[in-house]
């Protein structure tokens, strides 16, 4: 019973660190996006709050915390409340099964560097990542007013449509790796082109380089499922003045704003277990791989945010037509295509595993 | 302990939302209920050991298919105080079926308690030391790869039908055709004209 309860109260400890650092992460990460985005356009950015502007995303929140939560009269005030905590939480949960390096954290026994090491992981955050839609939805209706609607309306017909092809992508890793475990899909990129030339472990091993287009679909999905510019018809200014936001003040909006960015943190981090060898150094070689595979891991992250980043700030939106041509004549049956190959040539040269 | 406690608060949840799914006055807050309910069933079958199953359940029904049904209705314009009026006229078919329902239940699980060896009888008896997506895979591509595959056919063919009934080509609406756009070269794109001073074109 105690030792029930010290097991309990251990996982609440270590989830409730895993968070704070990974919204402190995304605190810089959103403060880095705002830099990128000014940068291209030659500007400065946030550089008041702080040196270079670092508390930028700090005093935001405070902010968005100490305004009035404003309610509007017509909404639906359960729905319109839960929205926003359904996007944060989902978004959150999602990051339990997701692990940031291998072996025990620092020596503990019982601790590793992912909370919960589970057989379906990647069905785990394909599932989550496919509920964010609810949020965006519930905020839409609850409002009851006529932007959020639409905006609601074309969310989940945008998201529902980039899942196919972001769930056959996860289908042409899942033969490769043949484990539904993302710490297993990470092990299988220990061998791989790279090895089979006799070179020591490298970056040729990981599967971005077989799996190329692969990569670049799952990067366009993604961008795609998290509503992130050139895909950001949710709150197209131009059209729907905020989207499904538009009614929201205040820390509801502040957990729409945190949810969205810890989905786009979490798609960047399923780019780097699936394609990009996860805390795996590029080359398996001192002094290379003294580097703690955590650091590895924040690094690939990190660019994989900053391509994000540069997007947003090169390309511009795509017309709703053109969106839903990309997702469903275009991806679609690479995607197909690209599994019938890959288990094609899987079985026939006999590495399936 | 845990299992217990955890299995309580799932089915708790999961039959009070599922009241909740009939008898919520708001039909959008009847299927955000219906969603809650899945998404407990798929922690029992967690609890069972059925984690593939789990998954699978929030990704098709939760993901997929709740948000359909979200969708349609929003839409819809439904007078639901008239709706509701059938309610008593409904009632006792609607009961006769749950009874069938709880009767089949508790035979099957009946049979199950008082003669444990039928457990063995099960088609697929449960393997030991795979994943249970493994153990899913194994079944359904080898004994059952005609079943698997007809009733693909036939979801395949639906929904051929589906958009056979609701495709209409309108004459008349101005549609981009992207392959075409891509293939103009500036030889077919632009003309040049010489144009005499005072004369236009």
């Amino acid at each position: 019973m105690i030792e029930a309860l010290l097991t309990l109260l251990f996982f609440a400890v270590v989830s409730f660190g895993f968070m704070a650092g990974l919204l402190l992460i995304v605190a810089y990460l959103l403060w880095a996006d705002r830099k990128i985005w000014a940068a291209v356009q030659m500007r400065r950015g946030p550089n008041v709050v702080g040196p270079w502007g670092l508390f930028q995303s700090f005093a935001d929140l405070i902010k968005f915390a100490l305004k009035e939560v404003v309610i509007p009269d017509g909404a639906n005030k359960g729905v319109f409340v839960i929205a926003p905590l359904v996007t944060a939480t989902l978004a959150l949960a999602a990051w339990a099964v997701v692990p940031v390096s291998e072996g025990s954290f620092f020596g503990l026994a019982e601790g590793k560097w992912v909370i919960s090491d589970i057989n379906v992981g990647i069905l785990y955050l394909f599932a989550l990542s496919s509920l964010g839609v609810y949020g965006v939805i519930m905020g839409g209706w609850a409002s009851n007013s006529k932007y959020p609607f639409l905006s609601a309306l074309r969310s989940a017909a945008q998201m529902v449509s980039y899942e196919v092809s972001i769930g056959f992508v996860i289908v042409t890793v899942l033969l490769c790796a043949g484990s539904l475990n993302l710490t297993e899909i990470v092990r299988s990129q220990h061998t791989g082109l790279g090895t089979m030339l006799g070179l020591p472990g490298s970056f040729l091993d990981w599967y971005f380089i077989p799996l190329f287009p692969m990569f670049i679909i799952f990067f366009v999905s993604a961008l795609a499922e998290t509503n992130r510019p050139p895909f950001d018809l949710v709150e197209a200014e131009s059209e729907l003045v905020a989207g499904f936001m538009v009614e929201y003040s205040s820390t509801p909006y502040l957990l729409f704003m945190l949810g969205e960015y810890v989905a786009i943190t979490l798609m960047c981090a399923m780019t780097v277990i699936l394609f990009l060898g996860g805390w795996l150094p590029p080359l398996d070689l001192p002094p290379l791989n003294w580097v703690p595979g955590f650091i590895w891991f924040f690094l690939k992250v990190a660019l994989v945010f900053f391509m994000f980043a540069l997007v947003k700030a090169f390309v511009p939106r795509y017309r709703y037509d053109q969106l839903m041509r990309l997702g469903w004549k275009v991806f679609l049956p690479i995607s197909i295509f690209y599994v019938v190959l890959t288990a094609a040539v899987l079985v026939g040269f006999g590495w399936a595993p | 302990m845990a299992a217990a406690l955890f299995f309580y608060l799932f089915s708790a949840i999961a039959v009070a939302s599922a009241v909740m799914v009939i008898s919520a006055r708001n039909p959008v807050h009847s299927v955000l209920f219906l969603i809650l309910c899945f998404f407990n069933a798929a922690g029992l079958f967690v609890l069972l050991g059925a984690e593939f199953l789990a998954m699978i359940l929030v990704v098709v029904y939760v993901g997929a298919v709740a948000v359909l049904f979200l969708f349609v209705v929003m839409m819809l314009d439904v007078d639901f105080v008239e709706l509701r009026q059938g309610l008593l006229n409904y009632l006792p078919i609607g009961g006769v079926i749950g009874l069938i329902v709880l009767v089949e239940l508790a035979l099957a699980v009946g049979g199950w308690v008082i003669s444990p060896a039928s457990l063995k009888s099960r088609v697929a008896p449960l393997p030991e030391g795979v994943t249970n997506t493994e153990a899913l895979g194994r079944v359904l591509y080898t004994d059952f790869i005609f079943y698997f595959q007809a009733a693909g056919f036939v979801l395949l063919v639906a929904m051929v039908g589906a958009i056979v009934l609701t495709l209409r080509h309108k004459e008349g609406v101005k549609r981009q055709n992207i392959s075409v756009q891509v293939a103009r070269s500036p030889a077919t794109a632009i003309e040049v004209v010489k144009v005499k001073p005072g004369q236009g074109i």
